[in-house]
């Protein structure tokens, strides 16, 4: 909550047209819950196609309003919390995951002049609200008081606590090359080059930690279904699942947009007459690109045993982004930059 | 910048003496981090938002899980609750108090007589605290990597296998 004041102290102290910023800002806002929910459809669509099914298509044109039917649906079950839950805890988990998402949407910059605000640890912020995260898996497992969810909890703590240690390094290449934590300064770094060609096992690195950090399919072990019925949500129900679910959805999003932004040039691309949406258009393409490619990972890929999923993290991704780090280090070093 | 820095702190004291009043532990956990993001607001209000993305990243993200996570792993009952009302009572915490309000006293005598201490409310970039950290401080820096490797080697020998028949001793 302290983050909130912080974002808008930020917001401040910059301005063209208070009116105009609002209106970016709910744009945004508004934009990224469709696109979140949206995603439901779209993932279900194409894990489909993959799998050589139809998947929904009944509900409006190509199945679309199957998430108008999904909301409707989720909206109306009943909201049961369990007698034997620790009731606070249990109704503030699901919210914690949202808000952490939606406050790390804040510092990304879509296009020239199209953000919330312009913070220079913008990178920090968003390593800051992804850590916070794991509290919204980790007491959901434990509010909920049943084994299922609590074995769930314990996974999601240790894998995201594991896996955010060499998130955060991963970045520091591109930190290194551009010279800044602000996410605008970064892709303004990439005008000539990618940071996705110099910094190549910094974008491996972050795919790896990124899908780990969204307990996507091959680190789906908080959530396991064969072994623990629905991992830490295994006693929600109604509206609390559905924040989970798109939480799980905004996240997705989020870590398409955030390797468009580093890795990928942002809204850098060719120019078409001068058009001048054009750069939003390309970040939107860029950021879709990635989200069907976390679909795909979750369509051909299976779930390893966890001690390996922990020894692979500790043991291997953790001293090749320490070795990533030194020797962007020593490049740049020698490069008299 | 006066009234968000008075609010940060109001709620960094309150959540903080949360923090001793509560009897369960997991709620307990959960005003400690109230108390760390309202902390780092100060530090980001004071102009320093390197440290303040630190505190939220090491403190509340990190080790702050791990309380969680060892809380979890013991799953206290309701007989934990009673422990605890028990250990709370007025013989055992008014010592503490008296002397924490001596300091405070204190505290507030040296402020009210110097006028208050106040920062130049210039902002400190990411790259100024390196140059701090690897220049000045350079000792303290190796002193606390030293202090962290004996630590990270003692948690690897109470890990060990093959002292299970220990462990089983010690319950």
């Amino acid at each position: 909550m302290g983050e909130n004041t912080k974002t808008r102290e930020n917001e401040m102290k910059e301005i063209p047209g208070p009116a105009e910023q609002v209106l970016i800002v709910f744009s945004i806002l508004a934009a990224v819950m469709t696109i979140g929910s949206g995603l439901i459809w779209l993932e279900r669509r194409l894990l489909a196609l993959w799998q050589d099914r139809y998947g929904p298509n009944r509900v409006g044109p190509f199945g679309l309003l199957q998430v108008v039917a999904d909301m409707i649906k989720v909206l109306t079950k009943e909201d049961w919390i369990p007698p034997f839950a620790d009731r606070p805890v249990f109704v503030l988990a699901p919210a914690i995951i949202l808000v952490t998402v939606l406050l790390s949407f804040t510092v990304i910059t879509f296009a020239p002049g199209i953000r919330v605000v312009d913070m220079n640890v913008g990178l920090l912020f968003f390593l800051a609200m992804s850590s916070l995260g794991v509290y919204s898996v980790a007491l959901a497992g434990w509010a909920s008081d049943s084994k299922y969810s609590l074995l769930g909890g314990l996974r999601a703590a240790a894998q995201m606590l594991s896996y955010e240690v060499f998130m955060g390094l991963s970045l520091m290449g591109v930190v290194l090359q551009a010279g800044s934590f602000n996410l605008r300064d970064i892709v303004e770094a990439q005008r000539g080059l990618w940071f996705c060609v110099p910094q190549f096992f910094g974008l491996v690195a972050f795919l790896i930690a990124g899908t780990a950090e969204l307990r996507r399919l091959p680190f789906d072990l908080p959530e396991a279904e064969s072994e623990l019925v629905a991992g830490f949500h295994s006693e929600y129900s109604g509206m609390k699942f559905g924040m989970f679910f798109v939480g799980e959805y905004l996240g997705v999003t989020l870590i398409s947009a955030l390797i468009t932004t580093l890795f990928f040039g942002g809204w850098f691309g060719p120019d078409i007459m001068g058009w001048s949406l054009l750069p939003l258009v390309w970040f939107l393409l860029k950021t879709f690109v990635f989200i069907c490619g976390f679909i795909l990972l979750r369509a051909s890929l299976p779930r390893p045993r966890y001690d390996q999923l922990m020894s692979f993290g500790w043991k291997v991704m953790l001293p090749l982004t320490l070795l990533n780090v030194v020797v962007t280090g020593g490049i740049l070093l020698l490069a008299g930059r | 910048m006066n009234t968000p820095f008075v609010i940060a702190s109001v709620v960094a004291v309150v959540s903080t003496l949360m923090v001793i009043t509560r009897t369960n532990v997991v709620h307990a956990l959960l005003y400690l981090i109230v108390s760390l993001l309202s902390v780092s607001l100060v530090f980001f209000l004071l102009g320093a938002p390197f440290i303040a993305a630190l505190e939220i990243i090491i403190y509340a993200g990190a080790i702050m899980v791990l309380f969680v996570f060892v809380v979890m792993m013991l799953n206290l009952g309701p007989q934990s609750k009673t422990q605890e009302r028990m250990w709370l009572i007025p013989e055992v915490w008014t010592g503490p108090a008296v002397l924490a309000v001596i300091l405070l006293g204190e505290l507030v005598y040296i402020f009210a007589s110097t006028g208050g201490i106040t920062t130049s409310g210039k902002t400190v970039p990411a790259g100024d605290v390196g140059f701090a950290l690897f220049g000045p401080y350079l000792l303290g820096v190796e002193l606390a990597s030293m202090l962290l490797l004996a630590g990270i080697v003692g948690a690897y020998h109470l890990g060990r296998r093959g002292n299970d028949d220990e462990q089983k001793e010690e319950r």
